[in-house]
C-alpha cells in the first residue's frame, strides 16, 4: 500500500524470512517505520524480535529475497551496556567516530545524559544505570536517523528504568531519530512509544497506535485499556486464568 | 608472597571497619619474616657449632662476606651483565618471534591454521631436551645460550596471547561493528586490549622460562655469566659462591616479576580489581 510513497518511510522490509534449522523465526515479515516515530516491538521471548532488530542494525545478514531499506546512519543501544572496559567514557562514546572534536562531541553527549562528570571515568566504576546512560550517549553522538534499543533496560532495577523512560523521551524529542525499542515489558511499550506492534509466529500479529499524551500514566484509563489488549495479544490473560483456575 | 597478604586483606576488608584492619595487617606483615629469620640464625648457629661442613654449604656470614667482596671486586657485576645480555637479547628474539605468531594464528583462520599446530606439537618438546641438538647447530659460543633463552620464552608469550585473542568477548566485536570500527580498528580498539592481560602473564611466564633457560645454558661451556660463577665455584668447593649466585638468580627472576606486574598496574589500569584497590 506505501509502494508508491517509498519516501516516507526511513525503514522499509518486505518479505524477510529468517530460519534458524527448522525453525522459522521470521516468516515474509513487513515492516515500515515513518520518519522520527517512535515504535516498540512487542513479543514473547523467541518470538524473533531480536533477530528483525539485529537485521536492521546489519549485524544478521539480510537474506537476498528480502527487500531491507534502512538509513546510512544507525545507531544501537544493547541490553548490557558493551563498553569497551580499557577505554575511559568519553572514548567509549566517540569509538569509530573520526578524530576531529570528538572530546568535544562526547562531552556535549555525556552531558544530555547527566554524565558529564564521568567523562574520564572507567566504565568498570560505573553503576548499572550510568552504564546504560553511556551506551545511550555513545548511540546518540552519531546523530542517528534510526535507533535501535535492544530492551536497554531490562537489566536495571525498577526506579533507574523510571529515569532511563524520561532520558530516552527527552533524547528523542530533542534529536528526533526515528526509533524502534525491542522489548518483552508492556508497560514500557505503552509509555514509551506511538505505536506498538506485537510480534508472533514470523509476523507483525498487531499494529496498535498509542494516541495518548505524554508524560503518560499507568493509572490512565487507556493505559490499562490497552494494556490488557496488548497482554491478550501476547497469550498472557490465557495463561493467567489456567494457572488461577 | 606479598600478593598473598594482599589477598587475604581484601577479602577482610569489607566486614571490618578501618580502624580495626590497620593494626593486624601491620602485625601479619611482620609475622611472615619471622620464621625465615630463625631458619637463618639456626643455619648460621648449626655452622658455627661445625654441624654443617662449609664445603657442604657455607654459613650464612661467610656467604654475605662472599657476595661484598665479588660486588666490590668487580666480578659479579661483571657477571651479571653478561647473564643479563643474554636473556634481555633472547626475550627480544622470543617475545617478538611469540608476539607476531601469536597475532598470525589469532586473526585469521589461515593464520591459525598453517602456525598453530606446528606450534602445539613443538611446545610439548621439553626445550631444554634440545641442548645438544642446540650445540650442533651454533657451537658453544653465545649463540645456543640465546637461542635457548628464545626458544623457551616464545611459546608462554604465543600460547596465552593466542588465546587472549580468541578469548575476546564477541558482544564487544558486535559493538565495535555497529559503532563503524572497521577491521584495523577492531584490532587495535577491541582485540588487542581485551588479549593483553592474559599476553602480560604469558609474558611473565616468558620471564620464568627465560632464567630457567638460562641457568641451563650458562652450564654449557660458559666462559662468563652467574652460570660459569656459578660452575667455577663448584670446581673449588666455594659453596659460598654457588649461594651467591643462585641469590642472584633469585633476585633476577623477582625483579623481573616485579617490572611486568608495575606495568600491568599502569597498562590494565581500567580493570575492576585495580580500579577499586
Amino acid at each position: 500500500m506505501s509502494d508508491n510513497r517509498p519516501l516516507n518511510r526511513v525503514v522499509s522490509v518486505r518479505g524477510l524470512t529468517r530460519r534458524f534449522g527448522s525453525n522459522t523465526v521470521l516468516n515474509a515479515l513487513d515492516l515500515e517505520l515513518e520518519p522520527g516515530s517512535f515504535t516498540a516491538l512487542l513479543g514473547r521471548s523467541g518470538s524473533g524480535k531480536s533477530t528483525l532488530l539485529r537485521t536492521l542494525a546489519g549485524l544478521d545478514p539480510a537474506p537476498a529475497d528480502a527487500e531491507i531499506r534502512v538509513p546510512a546512519s544507525v545507531a544501537v543501544a544493547f541490553q548490557e551496556p558493551r563498553l569497551l572496559p580499557w577505554k575511559q567514557v568519553w572514548q567509549n562514546v566517540t569509538i569509530g567516530l573520526p578524530g576531529n572534536g570528538a572530546r568535544e562531541r562526547a562531552e556535549r553527549a555525556l552531558a544530555e545524559v547527566g554524565l558529564t562528570r564521568h567523562a574520564e571515568a572507567w566504565p568498570a566504576t560505573l553503576s548499572g544505570g550510568e552504564a546504560q546512560r553511556t551506551a545511550l550517549a555513545r548511540a546518540l553522538v552519531r546523530e542517528p536517523r534510526l535507533l535501535l534499543l535492544d530492551e536497554p533496560f531490562a537489566a536495571l532495577d525498577a526506579l533507574t528504568r523510571i529515569r532511563m523512560h524520561a532520558l530516552v523521551l527527552d533524547l528523542w524529542r530533542v534529536h528526533t531519530p526515528t526509533t524502534l525499542i525491542v522489548t518483552h515489558d508492556v508497560d514500557e511499550a505503552v509509555l514509551l512509544a506511538d505505536r506498538v506492534l506485537v510480534l508472533d509466529a514470523g509476523r507483525i500479529a498487531a499494529d496498535i497506535p498509542v494516541e495518548m499524551p505524554r508524560p503518560r500514566s499507568h493509572g490512565d484509563a487507556r493505559f490499562v485499556a490497552l494494556r490488557h489488549r496488548l497482554l491478550s495479544e501476547l497469550g498472557v490473560e490465557a495463561e493467567v486464568i489456567r494457572e488461577a483456575a | 608472597m606479598s600478593e598473598h597478604a594482599l589477598g587475604a586483606r581484601g577479602a577482610l576488608a569489607p566486614s571490618e571497619p578501618l580502624q580495626a584492619r590497620l593494626p593486624r595487617i601491620d602485625l601479619s606483615r611482620y609475622r611472615r619474616f619471622v620464621s625465615p629469620l630463625v631458619l637463618v640464625l639456626l643455619w648460621q648457629a648449626a655452622s658455627m657449632a661445625g654441624l654443617i661442613a662449609p664445603r657442604t654449604l657455607a654459613a650464612p656470614s661467610t656467604i654475605l662476606a662472599s657476595a661484598w667482596e665479588l660486588v666490590v671486586s668487580g666480578e659479579l657485576p661483571r657477571h651479571l651483565l653478561v647473564s643479563l645480555g643474554r636473556v634481555a637479547s633472547g626475550l627480544v628474539v622470543g617475545v617478538t618471534t611469540g608476539a607476531a605468531l601469536a597475532l598470525v594464528a589469532g586473526l585469521s583462520r589461515l593464520g591459525e591454521e598453517v602456525v598453530d599446530a606446528p606450534m602445539q606439537m613443538l611446545r610439548t618438546l621439553p626445550f631444554l631436551a634440545l641442548v645438544p641438538l642446540f650445540i650442533l647447530w651454533f657451537g658453544i659460543g653465545e649463540t645456543p645460550k640465546i637461542a635457548l633463552v628464545a626458544l623457551g620464552s616464545a611459546f608462554p608469550v604465543y600460547l596465552t596471547l593466542f588465546a587472549g585473542i580468541r578469548g575476546v568477548d564477541p558482544k564487544l566485536m558486535e559493538a565495535g561493528k555497529v559503532f563503524g570500527l572497521d577491521r584495523r580498528g577492531l584490532v587495535r580498539h577491541v582485540v588487542l586490549p581485551a588479549a593483553l592481560p592474559s599476553g602480560l602473564v604469558g609474558l611473565r611466564y616468558a620471564l620464568g622460562s627465560a632464567w630457567l633457560s638460562l641457568v641451563i645454558a650458562e652450564q654449557i661451556n660458559a666462559t662468563s655469566g652467574i652460570g660459569f660463577l656459578i660452575n667455577d665455584a663448584r670446581d673449588f668447593l666455594r659453596t659460598d659462591v654457588i649461594v651467591v649466585g643462585l641469590l642472584v638468580y633469585a633476585l633476577l627472576g623477582l625483579s623481573a616479576d616485579a617490572l611486568v606486574r608495575a606495568f600491568e598496574r599502569r597498562a590494565l589500569a581500567w580493570r575492576p580489581s585495580l580500579v577499586k584497590g
